[in-house]
């Protein structure tokens, strides 16, 4: 480009207040298409909370719900899985659940409301797989208590959902903002307080 | 007859350059002239890339994407739509078949140097171009929507989780929904046959463009640009057409051979090439007893398990595929084919191989503690031929590399 009889000055200036202003605008047309990635209306609405009715649950069965597309668990525990809980602690990566996701209300050695019903999301928080369900008190190994399995990569978490060590699982599974209508009918998805 | 198809030649070059680029690029791009059987897959590789287009394109025509009607519209395809059965073939062989070639290509590269100096910039289009195939097989294996494709990618996406801080969001991000979905189905499905197909045809082209520029290596690995007649043409030249082209069509002969054998009589390859719990629709709430990727993958998968840390696993999985774009400036050899190499590079080639294929066996087993220990083992061995590197390349006797190819 000749630059005889041209303010250079003025044409750097030009160039560079056209390419930031292009690029700002460029980066505004993102917008719509990145956003267009995230979770459609439809998709959230599907993800709203969900009613479980826990009558029929026997103490020491399993039962799966799906919320948000996901497999959540409620466990009616026994007494005795209670009680046992708080003297696994030693074996457990993270046993007062203070790195993993549970509402606070949860935050406690049964990561529970009520400590006779555990519900939790059923996805491993090593890569997403959906452990089984192991009350079987020797099972796995020796030593098994009784818990959860994850058969793609070997973790194993105890009946509160708290991750073992030793395991590539890194977290304790996660527990989902859920509470009581009444005795008997849980909602996930919500918080508790929030009606 | 020939002088009106001469005219209509010379009038389109007045307009546009095809006899240049003809000359450029085949009639007269002059190739070292002792290429062997190695230099036929990258040729093979344009051959498959074809092929995939082409089977891909007719796939779409039956195919639904969404999670009610994926896994009944490629039955639909396999039973009901005419030769169905041998384009779908054609395809998932056509995606084992494309990691055969590209992995046996990338080997050619490492064994002969082909990666050294000038020719850095092809490497690294090349690994360009591997990760998009990578990132195009992926998201293809979650389109038949069976319990594989579906656990597959919620294990893949599940990684990006391990990111520090935005990780979650990021997964809800590419997935579009709180599990994988239909959502996710259709973005992949988007993505698969068209924008990474794009980009894939787009990178081939600039690493052919980037290849014709600095010339062809050989088994030698000696600079036939420095030897030239007085014609300015490589005394160790021989033109790309009909030389190579025809060379080329045998190699492409036998391919399509072995090619027709596996797609006719083993197509599943034994669950390596689909596995067996694909053929069962997806099911976000149960998983497979037992989750492998397909067999190219596996080697990478292999290095994630061994970690025993979740995001340490993820970055070694990422370094494994990463470290590839970096080799040229990691040799420091002053030759560049394995033939006029010592020892050194010859034995951490060898080394390098060997657990390449063993960590790809692991990743297709379940998790045992002697697999672990030996995931482990073969893990260090990969990352230590790149790693080390630049002290034995350095360190190997070399070779005097002859001045004409021999």
């Amino acid at each position: 480009m000749s630059k005889e009889g041209v303010d250079v000055g003025r044409r750097r200036f030009l160039t560079t207040a056209t390419t930031v202003l292009g690029g700002v605008g460029a980066a505004f047309a993102l917008v719509p298409f990145l956003g267009a990635w995230r979770p459609s209306a439809k998709a959230q609405a599907a993800g709203a909370p969900v009613e479980v009715d826990i009558s029929r649950l026997e103490p020491g069965a399993q039962m799966t719900i799906e919320w948000r597309g996901k497999p959540v668990w409620v466990v009616r525990r026994t007494n005795n899985m209670v009680t046992e809980l708080p003297n696994l602690n030693d074996r457990l990566r993270d046993p007062d659940s203070n790195e993993s996701l549970q509402p606070s209300y949860a935050k406690n050695i049964a990561r529970a409301i009520k400590p006779e019903y555990f519900v939790a999301v059923g996805i491993c928080t090593h890569l997403g797989c959906v452990p089984t369900y192991r009350p079987d008190i020797g099972g796995i190994s020796a030593n098994w208590p009784g818990g959860f399995y994850c058969p793609c990569h070997g973790s194993s978490y105890d009946l509160a959902g708290r991750v073992y060590k030793g395991v590539p699982a890194p977290l304790n599974l996660e527990v989902p903002a859920h509470r009581y209508v009444s005795d008997t009918v849980i909602v996930v998805g919500e918080d508790q307080g929030a009606a | 007859m020939s002088k009106i198809l001469n005219r209509l030649l010379s009038w389109t070059d007045e307009r546009f350059p095809l006899t240049q680029a003809w000359n450029e690029h085949i009639g007269k791009y002059y190739a070292p002239k002792n290429f062997n059987f190695w230099y036929f897959f990258g040729s093979l590789a344009m051959v498959v890339l074809v092929l995939q287009l082409v089977s891909g394109l007719w796939l779409t025509m039956n195919y639904n994407p969404s999670s009610e009607g994926a896994f009944a519209s490629v039955e639909f395809i396999m039973r009901d739509v005419s030769y169905g059965w041998l384009i779908r073939y054609i395809h998932t062989t056509g995606a084992s078949a494309f990691f055969i070639v590209v992995y046996l290509h990338m080997f050619r590269g490492l064994m002969y140097g082909s990666f050294k100096k000038p020719r850095e910039l092809v490497w690294v289009i090349g690994m360009a171009i591997f990760l998009v195939l990578m990132g195009e097989a992926f998201m293809g294996y979650l389109l038949p929507w069976g319990q594989m494709s579906f656990w597959g990618a919620q294990v893949i996406i599940s990684l990006f989780g391990a990111i520090p801080v935005v990780g979650e969001d990021l997964a809800l991000f590419i997935r579009g929904d709180y599990n994988i979905s239909g959502a996710t189905l259709n973005r992949f499905f988007a993505l698969h046959v068209i924008a990474l197909p794009l980009i894939l045809i787009g990178l081939v082209f600039v690493h052919i463009v980037a290849l014709h520029k600095v010339g062809s290596n050989n088994p030698d690995g000696i600079e036939i640009k420095y030897k030239k007649d007085i014609n300015g043409i490589p005394l160790d030249g021989i033109t790309f057409h009909p030389y190579y082209s025809v060379k080329d069509l045998m190699g492409v002969a036998v391919f399509l051979i072995v090619f027709a054998i596996i797609m006719f009589f083993m197509p599943e390859m034994g669950g390596l090439f689909i596995e067996h719990p694909n053929y069962v629709p997806a099911d976000p709430l149960k998983t497979p007893e037992h989750i492998a990727p397909v067999w190219y993958f596996t080697p990478f998968y292999s290095v994630l398990r061994a970690i025993p840390d979740k995001f340490l696993g993820v970055v070694s999985m990422g370094a494994a595929v990463a470290i590839l774009f970096v080799v040229p400036w990691l040799d420091r050899s002053p030759v560049k084919s394995i033939r006029y190499r010592g020892m050194l590079y010859k034995s951490a080639l060898g080394i390098f191989v060997v657990s390449f294929l063993v960590l790809g066996y692991l990743g297709t087993q379940a998790p045992t503690p002697m697999g672990t220990f030996l995931a482990r083992v073969f893990s260090a061995a990969y990352f230590l031929f790149f790693l080390l590197m630049p002290i034995y390349t350095k360190l190997d006797k070399v070779k005097p590399v002859p001045e004409r190819v021999t």
